[in-house]
């Protein structure tokens, strides 16, 4: 039944249907974007197909750099946060029990699959006045009174943290449950402490493992959309709220187009980045 | 590492992913329309009010629909694609694989801009079938990597069996291969289910202002002032997720599925 080709025309059938509906309503809808990002705006409807560079002219405003340079920070700090707590969490998952993995999983993945509308309202829950925290702290003795912590810089990133803790667990998961146990055994056995064999063993032969994790979790913040809106204020409105504001308020599809093709570029730069780094992974790490 | 430090890492680590759902939880329950944590009274007013008053029963209904039928045809694209690529090893299915992965390694506000000028271009901006259909792509991901690494568990030893007693290939893909790919398209199904139901961002992009799906309709509410009955909301799609994925961790293999939909074990 394995084969190495299809056989005659009847047998390439099963393949013709993915390929028309991919090809079909993604192919081409990202076809029909990068050729509206040339086009031109027609006030009151979507756009004319006269030709003209100017949207990517139109691009570089001071508030599209200021937008994207936030929009790199603001990931880059949850990429680490996120990387720094999720690998030692990661490694003890990896050697618990399996049934106590699989009970890990399911609240990650629950966690992650969560709509961002949902988090960002949980978290404004969590931070507020009436129902916030500050209120435990208040109780313990530790504060005055009550005070509001969202929208604010800390609420953000404590909302994109929690969206992307899961899935950097998810993406550390196979590359650590796949690291020999003998490793950090052997390291022990020859007199390293645990904690030695953890930075020393552990972490060195998954070097690569974290960068490529770093960078997947950056791009993966980086298309943070709701949180910013509800847990930020609006200078810490990101690319995405950027993008779509451009397109659904101001109709603006040529302009919002050019400006998801840059970060598309961006993006894409980020995942063969990851690529090559794991192209290069020492056998350590196998 | 030290066993007590370790299991107070462990014990901060889900107080961070419990508290806002804690908190969430907690107000969903006050008495009055108020926000209060811990809750002022008690009572479940706030979840009646979310499956009888229809400013919430018509997205909850639009959202269920769409994830139902978009995960449908999602699973549709994925199996016949995942067996072609598991039977014959040719460049151009692999090709066609990594269109399927490609929706989901983007940022989705480009795909989702994507599909905005396609069905504006087609005409059929703001209708629920273009909800669908781009959910349907935009989630085709989970099914096909799941349903792959089913067809890939098959033993071919159990294929070259059937072959041998006289099945041709057809009898051999209802009798031996379709029984042991089915939990795989089970757990492909569940997650894009889920993940459909919980997206913004696409669904917005494409007929946000026709279609109220429930996470634009929370997004909406919430311009207008908090409620418990968002907190009801909330509730409503935690407890539905931990269930959904609390079964694929009891019947289906979650470490297993877990190593492959991890992006960094794809790209390799």
């Amino acid at each position: 039944m394995i084969e190495d080709k299809p056989k005659g025309l009847r047998a390439l059938l099963p393949i013709l249907y993915p390929a028309v509906t991919l090809v079909v309503f993604f192919v081409i809808p990202f076809g029909i974007m990068l050729a509206v990002s040339f086009f031109e705006r027609e006030p009151g409807g979507f756009y004319t197909t006269d030709f003209s560079i100017d949207n990517y002219g139109n691009l570089f405003t001071e508030l599209f750099g200021r937008v994207l340079v936030f929009s790199i920070f603001i990931s880059a700090l949850c990429a680490v946060i996120c990387v720094a707590v999720g690998f030692p969490f990661t490694y003890f998952i990896t050697r618990m029990r399996r049934k106590a993995q699989v009970v890990w999983l399911v609240i990650l993945v629950s966690v992650l699959s969560l709509s961002a509308v949902i988090v960002a309202f949980a978290w404004s829950l969590l931070l507020s006045q009436t129902a916030g925290i500050s209120n435990l702290f208040v109780w313990l003795g530790l504060m005055g009174k009550p005070v509001s912590w969202s929208p604010g810089f800390w609420a953000l990133t404590a909302g994109m943290c929690y969206i992307a803790f899961p899935y950097t667990v998810l993406v550390l998961y196979p590359p650590l449950s796949r690291l020999d146990p003998h490793l950090p055994e052997a390291a022990q056995t020859l007199g390293a402490s645990p904690v030695t064999t953890f930075f020393t063993v552990v972490l060195g032969s998954l070097r690569s493992a974290i960068v490529a994790t770093l960078i997947m979790v950056f791009a993966f913040t980086l298309g943070t959309y709701l949180i910013p809106q509800i847990l930020g204020r609006p200078q810490h409105w990101t690319l995405s709220v950027l993008i779509t504001d451009e397109a659904v308020y101001h109709s603006n599809l040529p302009l919002a187009s050019a400006m998801a093709v840059f970060f598309m570029v961006v993006s894409l730069a980020l995942v063969g980045l990851t690529m090559l780094i794991g192209k290069s992974r020492g056998p350590a790490a196998r | 590492m030290n066993r007590a430090l370790r299991q107070l890492f462990l014990a901060l680590v889900l107080i961070f992913l419990a508290s806002p759902i804690v908190v969430v939880g907690g107000v969903s329950l006050n008495e009055k329309k108020s926000l209060y944590f811990p809750p002022q009274g008690f009572s479940l007013n706030w979840y009646v009010e979310l499956f009888t008053e229809s400013a919430w029963l018509v997205p909850i209904e639009n959202s269920m629909i769409i994830a139902t039928l978009s995960s449908l045809a999602a699973i549709s694209i994925a199996l016949p694609l995942a067996y072609f690529l598991w039977r014959y090893r040719v460049f151009y299915a692999r090709a066609l694989f990594m269109l399927g992965i490609a929706p989901f390694m983007l940022p989705p506000v480009i795909t989702a801009l994507g599909f905005l000028t396609f069905w504006a271009t087609v005409g059929l901006y703001g209708q629920m079938v273009a909800t669908i259909v781009s959910h349907a792509i935009f989630f085709v991901t989970l099914p096909l990597v799941t349903i792959s690494l089913g067809f890939e568990s098959i033993d071919r030893e159990f294929i070259e069996a059937a072959e041998t007693m006289g099945a041709d290939s057809k009898a051999v893909f209802r009798t031996v291969v379709f029984p042991m790919v089915r939990s795989y398209m089970v757990s492909g199904y569940a997650f894009c289910f889920v993940l459909s139901l919980n997206e913004y961002i696409v669904a917005y992009m494409v007929s946000g202002f026709t279609v109220e799906t429930l996470p634009i309709k929370i997004f909406n509410a919430l311009r207008y002032g908090y409620t418990p009955v968002m907190a009801a909301v909330t509730i409503f799609f935690v407890l539905l997720a931990a269930l959904i994925f609390g079964l694929i961790g009891r019947f289906g293999d979650l470490p297993r599925l877990m190593g492959a939909l991890a992006p960094e074990s794809r790209n390799a």
